[in-house]
This record gives C-alpha cells, sequence and structure tokens, in this order.
C-alpha cells in the first residue's frame, strides 16, 4: 500500500478511527477483549416487562443512559459515544467540525407505545381510544418535542449539527444491511473525489416490544430464553433463529492521501465493495444463492483480488437456519475447495444481531480482527452441522495472520453488501 | 456542452391526485380554465387530503399475491416505480434492470389502525397492562404487516416485482432524503459508478398516523384549504397528498447507446442543511444557486417550488424566489406535500415542462403567467424542517 490509488485509479480509502457499543461493552478496548474470549451479551430483556411474549432475551445497550428514552433517543446517543471515539482517535478536525458528510445506517422510525399512551391519556377519552382522539389531544398542543423525535431525519440531524459534518446528512435503511451501505455510501464519496473524509455511523436500539414481537412472529427470533448465553447458535445444527441486540459502530474514512499528509495512523484499507439486490422473496434468499454469490464476487472484483486472497471471512452468520445455510451455499460457490479451510467466524454468535448497525461494528471488528492477528470465535458451536463444513472458530480465538477479509451483510428485503477490507501496511 | 457522464431523465413515473403518468399530470396542470385541486376533506375533519387517483395496479403488479404483500405506500411506489421503468422504454428489461441502481426514498409503512385503537383502548384498564400489551402485539399483528411497514421494503418490493437488482439503496429523513437519493444518483453517474437508476418514492398520506405526526408539530392547515402561497396570509401550514414518484436516470453514453430519448439533463443539484435560524436557509440557497451559476439561462428559466405550505420556512423560501423575479409554481398546491418523494416529482414535473418547452400555468393567483419558451426549470426543495435542495433541469 504504497500508492495513494488502486488498481482502478481511484483513491484508495482507509480507517482512520473507530468506535464501537455492543451488548458486551463501550469501546474498541473492553469489546475485543470480551469478544476473543468468547463472552456473551446475550441476557433477559429487564428494559421492559416480557410477561407472555415468546422471545424475552436480547443483547440489550442498558449502561448509557438517556433522557425520555425511545428507540431514536437511545440510538442517538450511541452514536454520539462511538463517534465521539473514533473521531478521537483520528484526530481529525476539531471539536464539532468534522471536515466531511455523514451517512447513518439507522432504522425506521416511527412513534411508540409510550408515546401513543400519552396520546391517549391526554384526550381524556375514557372507554375507547381512537386515533380520531389521539388527533384531538395532539391539537392541543404539548406535544411538538415528540413530533421532532420521531422524524426519520432527526437522529441524522442531531448528529450532523453536533459533530460540524459537511452537507446534507444522509440516513440509510438496507435492513441488516444498513451499516454495509452506510460505508459503500462514505467510501464512494471519496473514490469520486468528492470529500477527503467521510463519517460514517451504524446505530441501533430497537429493542422494544413490539420490535421484538414483529421479528418473532415471523418465526427469526431464537426463543432459548432459559439460557441467553447459549441462544446465538451460528452454523450450529441446532441453530433456530437470531438474537436481536443494539449497538453503535462508527468509522472515520479517509482517503489515503489524506491520512497520510497528516500524519495519520491507517487501522485499515477499505479495498473492495460489492453488492446485489435480491428479486426473490421478501425475507428469503435465492434458493440458488446468486444475489449472494454476485455480492461477493462485485467486491473481490472490485478490491482487484480474487479468493485465493482472502483469509478470513466476516460472515453475516445470524444463526437462523436460512441464513447460515444460504451464506455457505454462497461462500461454497465463491471459494471452491477453499470455502471449507476458509476461517469464517460470526461476531453475532456473542453479541448478537444488532441489526442496521451490525455492517459497522462488524467491519470494526474484521478491522480489530487483521491488526491484532487474531480470529474472534463463533462461540456455541457445540453440534456441527454436516450440511455446512465451515471453519467458524469454533469456541475459541486462534491465531492467525489475516491480509484481506470480507465482511457480509445480507438484509430482510434482499439488499446485500459485501466489504474487502486490508491490512493497513 | 454534452458530455457522455451527463445524467438524463429518460424516464418518469407519476402518480398523485392528479392522475396516473406524466402526461395525466401535464394535462391536469394545463386546464382549460383556472386550477382547482383535488381535495378529500371528508375522510378526516377538520383535515384534508389530496387523495391518490385511481391506479390501474394489475398493469404495474401483475401478481396479486404481490399486491397483497403490500400496504398502500408501497403499492403506491411499485405502481409509479413501473410507470417510470415504462416510460423509460425499460421494463421487463431483465438484463438491463439486473444491473440497474436503486434508490429510495422512504419514510415508514401503515400501521393496523384497529389493532392500535384495542390496545389504546384497553391497555389503562388492564390488570397487568405490560402483559396485555404484549399479549395483544403476539395476537393481533400480522406477520406480514412488519414487511409493509419496514422502510427498506418499498424498495425490496420494486425488486421483487420489476427485477432492479444491481443495487439497492434506501434513504431515510424526509424531504431531504428525496432530494439526495437524486444527488447521490446523478453524482454516481457522472463518477461512472453507475450507468442507470430508478431513484423516487412514495408517500401515503391518507391515514391517520401521519395526520397525527405533523399534528403533533403543529403543521396541519385547516380550513380554508388556500394555495401555497395565500395560505401563508393567514398561518400557512401543510397538507399532505399521497404521490408516488420514481425517475429513470441514466448517463448520456448508456442512453445514447439504447437510443433512449432523454426528457431533460439534470444540470446540477446540491443540498445542504442548517439550524434554520433566520436567513440560513436562503444562505444556502444563495450559495447553491451561485454553483450553477454558470449554467442558467435567466430568459428561459421557471421555478418548480417544493415549498411545502409550513409557515416560517415557506415564508422566507417565497421572498428567496421573489428576489430571483423568475415565474415560479409551487405544486404541493396541487399534489399535495408528499415528503420524501416530493423533489423527485418536482423534478419529474420539470423534465416534462422542458420537454414541452414551456411553463405549466399558474396554480393561484400569486403565481405569475409565463409566455416565454421554457429552456430551464430550477427545482427548489426546503425540508418543511431540515434541509435545502436546489437543482437544475435543462434541456437534454
Amino acid at each position: 500500500m504504497t500508492q495513494d490509488t488502486d488498481h482502478l485509479g481511484r483513491p484508495v480509502v482507509v480507517v482512520t478511527g473507530m468506535g464501537a457499543i455492543t451488548s458486551l461493552g463501550q469501546g474498541q478496548a473492553d469489546n475485543w477483549k470480551a469478544l476473543t474470549s468468547g463472552a456473551s451479551g446475550i441476557r433477559r430483556i429487564t428494559r421492559f416487562p416480557t410477561d407472555g411474549m415468546r422471545v424475552a432475551i436480547a443483547g440489550t445497550v442498558d449502561f448509557v443512559p438517556v433522557a425520555d428514552m425511545s428507540g431514536p433517543a437511545l440510538a442517538q446517543r450511541l452514536a454520539e459515544l462511538v463517534i465521539e471515539e473514533a473521531v478521537t482517535e483520528a484526530a481529525i478536525g476539531r471539536g464539532g467540525d468534522f471536515p466531511g458528510p455523514l451517512f447513518v445506517a439507522l432504522p425506521p422510525i416511527e412513534l411508540e407505545w409510550t408515546q401513543r399512551f400519552a396520546l391517549g391519556a391526554a384526550s381524556g377519552a375514557n372507554e375507547s381510544v381512537s386515533y380520531d382522539d389521539l388527533l384531538r389531544a395532539a391539537g392541543k398542543g404539548g406535544f411538538e418535542s415528540c413530533y421532532r423525535r420521531f422524524l426519520f431525519g432527526s437522529v441524522a440531524e442531531a448528529l450532523a449539527d453536533r459533530f460540524g459534518t459537511k452537507g446534507s446528512p444522509i440516513a440509510t435503511s438496507t435492513a441488516c444491511a444498513s451499516g454495509g451501505t452506510a460505508i459503500q455510501l462514505g467510501v464512494e464519496a471519496i473514490r469520486r473525489g468528492e470529500t477527503d473524509a467521510a463519517l460514517v455511523v451504524g446505530t441501533d436500539a430497537s429493542v422494544n416490544a413490539e420490535s421484538v414481537i414483529r421479528f418473532s412472529l415471523l418465526s427469526a427470533l431464537s426463543t432459548r430464553n432459559e439460557s441467553p448465553a447459549a441462544a446465538s447458535r451460528p452454523f450450529s445444527k441446532d441453530r433456530e433463529g437470531f438474537v436481536m441486540a443494539e449497538g453503535a459502530g462508527a468509522l472515520v474514512l479517509e482517503s489515503l492521501a489524506s491520512a497520510r499528509a497528516r500524519g495519520a495512523t491507517v487501522l485499515g484499507v477499505i479495498e473492495g465493495l460489492g453488492e446485489a439486490a435480491d428479486g426473490f422473496h421478501r425475507t428469503r434468499s435465492s434458493p440458488d444463492g446468486k444475489p449472494i454469490i454476485a455480492c461477493m464476487r462485485h467486491a473481490l472484483a472490485d478490491a482487484g483480488l480474487g479468493p485465493e486472497a482472502v483469509d478470513y471471512i466476516n460472515a453475516h452468520g445470524t444463526g437462523t437456519p436460512e441464513n447460515d445455510k444460504m451464506e455457505w451455499i454462497g461462500v461454497s460457490a465463491v471459494f471452491g475447495e477453499r470455502a471449507g479451510s476458509v476461517p469464517m467466524s460470526s461476531n453475532k454468535s456473542m453479541i448478537g444481531h444488532s441489526l442496521t448497525a451490525a455492517g459497522a461494528i462488524e467491519v470494526i471488528f474484521t478491522v480489530l480482527t487483521i491488526r491484532n492477528g487474531l480470529l474472534p470465535p463463533t462461540i456455541n458451536y457445540e453440534t456441527p452441522d454436516p450440511a455446512l463444513p465451515v471453519d467458524c472458530v469454533p469456541n475459541v480465538a486462534r491465531a492467525a495472520t489475516v491480509r484481506h477479509a470480507i465482511s457480509n451483510s445480507f438484509g430482510f428485503g434482499g439488499q446485500n453488501v459485501c466489504l474487502v477490507i486490508g491490512a493497513a501496511a | 456542452m454534452a458530455h457522455e457522464r451527463d445524467a438524463l431523465i429518460t424516464g418518469i413515473g407519476l402518480v398523485s391526485c392528479l392522475g396516473s403518468g406524466v402526461g395525466a399530470h401535464w394535462d391536469a396542470l394545463n386546464p382549460a380554465g383556472a386550477f382547482t385541486p383535488v381535495l378529500d376533506t371528508e375522510s378526516w375533519p377538520p383535515f384534508a387530503v389530496h387523495p391518490v387517483a385511481p391506479m390501474d395496479l394489475d398493469k404495474q403488479i401483475p401478481k396479486r399475491g404481490d399486491q397483497r404483500q403490500m400496504e398502500a405506500w408501497q403499492r403506491i411506489g411499485v405502481f409509479a416505480a413501473g410507470l417510470a421503468l415504462e416510460s423509460a422504454g425499460v421494463k421487463g428489461n431483465t438484463e438491463m434492470l439486473s444491473r440497474a441502481d436503486l434508490i429510495v426514498c422512504a419514510g415508514g409503512g401503515e400501521r393496523d389502525v384497529a389493532v392500535d385503537a384495542t390496545i389504546l383502548s384497553g391497555y389503562p384498564k388492564a390488570a397487568n397492562p405490560g402483559l396485555f400489551l404484549n399479549e395483544r402485539l403476539q395476537s393481533d399483528l400480522r406477520p406480514t404487516l412488519f414487511l409493509a411497514q419496514l422502510s427498506n421494503l418499498l424498495a425490496g418490493n420494486i425488486s421483487i416485482v420489476h427485477g432492479v437488482i444491481g443495487s439497492s439503496r434506501t434513504f431515510m429523513g424526509e424531504e431531504a432524503s428525496g432530494a439526495d437519493a437524486v444527488r447521490i444518483a446523478c453524482a454516481r453517474i457522472a463518477a461512472g459508478q453507475s450507468e442507470i437508476s430508478l431513484v423516487g418514492g412514495s408517500y401515503n398520506a391518507q391515514r391517520p398516523e401521519v395526520i397525527l405526526h405533523y399534528e403533533m408539530g403543529g403543521l396541519q392547515r385547516r380550513a380554508p384549504f388556500t394555495g401555497i402561497w395565500a395560505r401563508q396570509a393567514d398561518g400557512g401550514g401543510m397538507l399532505l397528498g399521497s404521490l408516488g414518484a420514481f425517475l429513470v436516470i441514466e448517463s448520456r453514453a448508456h442512453a445514447e447507446a439504447r437510443g433512449a430519448t432523454p426528457f431533460a439533463r439534470v444540470a446540477a443539484i446540491r443540498s445542504d442543511r442548517c439550524r434554520r435560524e433566520p436567513g440560513q436557509a436562503t444562505a444556502n440557497a444563495r450559495a447553491q444557486l451561485h454553483s450553477m451559476a454558470a449554467e442558467i439561462d435567466p430568459q428561459g428559466l421557471g421555478v418548480i417550488s417544493g415549498a411545502s405550505g409550513a409557515a416560517a420556512v415557506t415564508a422566507e423560501e417565497q421572498a428567496f424566489l421573489a428576489a430571483l423575479g423568475y415565474p415560479v409554481r409551487a405544486t404541493a398546491t396541487a399534489m399535495g406535500h408528499s415528503l420524501e418523494p416530493a423533489m423527485p416529482a418536482n423534478l419529474g414535473l420539470a423534465a416534462a415542462a422542458v420537454r414541452h418547452g414551456r411553463l405549466f400555468g399558474p396554480l393561484e393567483a400569486a403565481e405569475q403567467a409565463m409566455t416565454a419558451p421554457l429552456t430551464q426549470a430550477l427545482v427548489t426543495s426546503w425540508g418543511h424542517w431540515r434541509g435545502e435542495a436546489l437543482a437544475l433541469v435543462t434541456a437534454a
């Protein structure tokens, strides 16, 4: 990596700062320690009553206080904390003056039950409460802050304002691929020469009763309520669903030329981006795995690498029967005979599935994997699935030299992103 | 000067209260007499909304199963996307659409209003409120409703129904998301990161949750339901409109290679934000206009304004536009304000006007007629709360 441009003559894009929060803790250091010791962040939900719910476990982030708790309020706070960590590490810009645009991966926003009940109470309706009553209550005033909090643009706007990013902030949602999408947008902007730096963040704080129940109604979640730490079981034969989780990850992306010019430490290189949407079904992948395969191949081609150059796969690895099977089909097709011998572990076995934040968080962990020469394990791997002969780095972290890694993110609704990440030196 | 990386609008898909298709919109905006908007004042009094015109869904979403899997905002969007692909002459072109890029601007989908009302009514009286909420949600929510609500599932449905699968990104954030979707699509085309993109979104205003949201913000207009500019005399306010708008945007090289006839060119598009202290939005707009000054032909210029009607910001935009002196059309008078897809819709109308070589007639008394031929259109998108964008649409 001595040149400022890549094999296609585009600016090389590097990572110069990172910040992470997951159910395992706050900050890169704590997370890395827990992740490589095989700890689980999954626990019983205590934030709200889970009486009567089929699923009562999640990887919540309960250690970050917020005023007027709501999904967007916590998502914003998590984003603020990880951005502060990333910008401090990158030592870029001045406080509140980040020299580039903001791309935020964010879950959809809508009014929550707390606010609906408050409107219902304010309406004074006794017997039955309808939207007409809520409308009447809203018309009396006093809910302006609620309107603003639940605008889709509110989180990105607040972050742009606080960190002084440039231009119109972009909030993106491609379900479980959102974090990857945000990184793509940042890398593309730098490659176009629009900016020397970009701030990318993925954040998700969606663990509330309705969200958990919605995913549960799609039969997507593990129901191992009695043993939370063992509930997320990617690649195991007895896997039965993912575990919802919260968290955030932020990356400062920069052109290599810019990083070099200001003497910044390069943590890793975003070498390639691949994307392919799936037109097969709303929640299921094409049975032939074509979009997943295309997505990984596009990323490798974009990086100017062949599959033989990849030493590690940071799997999407949600632990649903369908996802892990399809990911293996994709990896088998792309890597051929090497497929079972390229280590492929799932961070989600420990942190759960942080949905829109997952792509960003897992790229950060992939950079740490490369830098530390240590592969985080897939925990809870007790019953191998003969149909998925993966080397998932079972249960215990393993030392390895990784020069190039890929990180997969596959979304509900058919949005797939694959990133190729390379070592700094 | 023509350049092979120019971003051309080669397809327009529009559906709103004015009708279905860009032709129907053009006709509705050019009535024989004075323009009269289509309004539903009956369904949610004292509010009014611009209802979507009837859609022949089978033509764009042939499988009834697909139609059933979607809620109204998705059907409106997938329908408009189909119209855009048809207008560009690429609908059903599997090979081309498999490498086409999709950028959708979206809010969220409909709630089950009956389920919400049951919970709202029973919760305060329940012996164990938490249990009551959980049990009702678990037994009353339709599992598939989730898929009709998620922001990214408009894009997902477009991929499934129309086969646009090269890439797929969904932007959220009210008006700004629509402007940024087009801005990013054009930037990618200019840089060679994309050849052909389908860009747009949809909005269903005919549901109580969104009326509630803007009522919480104190932003809804009550009678009289006058035009955007006339409304400013007595407090302003927004009238929401159901709308679907998609554009096919293509590099000139790609459009020429397949013999497409473009509507117009997106010569420039800029977006920014500010805290909306007085004058800040104007300063952003001035900087944006200045950055595209070299492309502007003042003799043939008209303005399509995305003004929402929200009081302070609409007044500021009105003053900014008045100082420029060009003829202006605030299309929310005709179609209502549709948040995310408002900018794509207005770009579509601008492109149609440029291709017709004239601006459509005034939508209210405050708007001046334009007799000179139209060669260019400026399109504004000042979000009702945040975000300022400006685009210049010129002859292809």
